[in-house]
């Protein structure tokens, strides 16, 4: 019996080693590839055996990396704190007030969230190119709106509701206005719901790639998915491989931390995107 | 938990006013989201009747159904309709499985499942372009690491090129697609199973159940409607793939997805009518899919945590 608990221990911790192996080893691999230049960089070492910074310096010379990341957090900014106050007033209203209509809104909201991006590409062209926005910043920060705006409602409603209703009551009777309640008495309590919903919002925006691919024209403007998209070398059957992992650790490494930093708020975010059966 | 608010009912002048302020906070997104998703899905329904060029939107025609009637003889639209269905019924299918499999594990209590936490959130933060190149690096055909682990395992006689060979791009494709979204599918069945009491498990045991018995008559059943959610979302997001295919093979017939297809008529074509007009059809579907499912299964529409 004990050897028998003994081996489904074993067997169980097997399956966990595998589970971490698989899903870490493509971005390890990546940073190890990004270390080496030359044929180091076709011999598949675990560890670099010449260990060499070339890569990353090579990204920010041969085109304007600098200037995507700087457009990639520009856009992702923007789109958050628009999001986040927009967002923040309709969760109040469908969070805390029962009105007529509300349960279509709701529909609305949803299917925004789960709308196909390519459905509006060609009308979103055209009124990017009416607002004279084509191969500007603005362009994705309008949107970028369509799946963010979405999203933070819903999630801000969730846990909007999930407040006290007495909290509001005292506010009223103290003479406060709605605005008032909700940015002296909900803002603060859902100041770490904001955090989580905003940078799961950012982490959208920052990841976005058919609208900044499409909206934009020259290398400056690019964001910094599409940028590593397009990184190419002398020829088409030699892409520069270092260069480009150079590219996805500058652009991961940040997301990465984070998101292994603030893990309990985002799982709770994302599980707050769920509906209820 | 419902999110709004219920209690005792308010005299009507106050529900009244209630109102009013509701939609007042609510006009900002709801203008906002008329101008980014109503409008332009309206002009991309009207272009899709139209011949208008990318080049000039202006000088468009009405066509009535004509790119629709294009739409359905085309060959290459319906190889891309397929190559969704498939990708989108396979690569789900799989993380449905590998999501329960690793919310199982995290759900039990043991060391080192912070570890195994941290660990399954890593491709789920990656961007897609970036996951789409660092598995393009190592499914390289010369010195992608894919093939040297299975030359030297003996599974291959010679390397494979996984993604320009037609036999297994989409293979490849939904490989990709596996390792980078059964995170999300993970965390949301490990939600459902976290909300299930303790003491449910511990009532199969004293009747004898076994660990398989336990997991196909308890907890399958009371997490059924957290799964389907969950693939529910997994699925619409499948059925609109754009990014992951269009890094890892361009945009090669064997690959192609519908909103691949689409934007390829649309941009490199420059047939703005005819790119819409398959746009639209992608729009169609997700929207009846969402539809049936919200009426079929009964969701209740209430943002929960």
């Amino acid at each position: 019996m004990t050897m028998r608990r003994a081996l489904a221990r074993a067997g169980f911790y097997v399956l966990v080693a595998g589970i971490v192996l698989y899903t870490v080893f493509p971005f390890y691999w990546g940073i190890v590839s990004s270390f080496e230049t030359g044929s180091a960089l076709f011999d598949a070492d675990l560890l670099p055996s010449n260990p060499t910074l070339d890569n990353y310096v090579a990204v920010f010379e041969g085109q304007p990396f600098g200037r995507n990341l700087l457009n990639s957090v520009v856009v992702a900014a923007a789109v958050v704190a628009i999001s986040l106050t927009l967002g923040l007033g309709a969760a109040y209203a469908l969070g805390r007030i029962t009105f007529r209509g509300r349960s279509f809104l709701l529909l609305v909201v949803l299917s925004a969230s789960m709308f196909p991006q390519v459905a509006i590409l060609a009308g979103m062209f055209e009124l990017v190119q009416w607002l004279g926005l084509y191969n500007d910043l603005g362009a994705l920060i309008l949107s970028y709106l369509v799946f963010t705006l979405p999203f933070t409602v819903w999630v801000l409603t969730a846990f909007m509701g999930e407040l006290p209703k007495e909290l509001e009551e005292a506010a009223i009777m103290d003479g406060a206005s709605p605005l008032a309640t909700i940015v002296f008495v909900f803002l603060p309590l859902l100041a770490p719901a904001m955090a989580a919903t905003g940078l799961l919002a950012f982490i959208a925006a920052w990841n976005e790639f058919l609208f900044a691919l499409t909206f934009t024209l020259s290398d400056e403007m690019r964001t910094v998915p599409v940028a590593i998209a397009l990184m190419s070398g002398a020829s088409q059957y030699e892409l520069p491989w270092g260069r480009i992992m150079a590219a996805s650790v500058i652009v991961t490494a940040p997301l990465v931390a984070l998101v292994l930093v603030f893990q309990r708020r985002i799982v709770a975010g994302l599980t707050a995107g769920a509906i209820k059966g | 938990m419902t999110a709004h608010t219920e209690g005792n009912p308010p005299s009507s002048g106050l529900a009244h006013r209630r109102a009013t302020t509701a939609w007042l906070f609510l006009l900002p997104s709801i203008v906002a989201l008329g101008i980014v998703a109503g409008w332009p899905l309206l002009r991309t329904v009207w272009l899709s009747l139209t011949d208008a060029t990318l080049t000039d939107p202006a000088d468009a025609n009405f066509v009535g159904l004509e790119n629709y009637i294009w739409l359905v003889s085309d060959p290459e639209w319906w190889r891309s309709v397929i190559n969704t269905v498939i990708f989108a019924v396979v690569s789900v299918g799989i993380e449905t499985l590998l999501g329960l499999v690793i919310a199982l594990a995290l759900d039990a209590h043991f060391r080192g499942r912070g570890l195994l936490r941290a660990a399954v959130l890593i491709p789920w933060a990656i961007p897609t372009v970036v996951s789409a190149k660092l598995w393009a690096w190592m499914y390289n055909d010369v010195y992608g690491v894919v093939n040297e682990v299975l030359l030297r395992l003996g599974l291959v006689t010679a390397p494979v090129a996984w993604i320009a060979d037609p036999d297994y791009a989409l293979t490849a494709v939904i490989a990709v697609d596996v390792w980078k979204a059964t995170p999300f599918m993970t965390l949301l069945i490990l939600a459902a199973l976290q909300v299930l009491p303790r003491e449910l498990y511990d009532a199969a045991r004293v009747d004898g159940a076994g660990p398989i018995q336990t997991f196909f008559r308890v907890t399958l059943p009371l997490i059924r409607t957290g799964l389907m959610v969950a693939i529910v979302f997994r699925m619409l997001d499948a059925f609109r793939v754009f990014d992951l295919i269009y890094v890892l093979t361009g945009n090669t017939a064997e690959t192609m997805s519908m909103s691949v297809f689409a934007r390829r008529q649309l941009v490199e074509f420059q047939d703005m009518g005819y790119g819409s007009a398959a746009a639209t059809l992608v729009f169609i579907v997700v929207a009846v899919f969402t539809v049936v499912f919200v009426t079929f299964w009964r969701v209740r529409l209430e943002p929960i945590r």
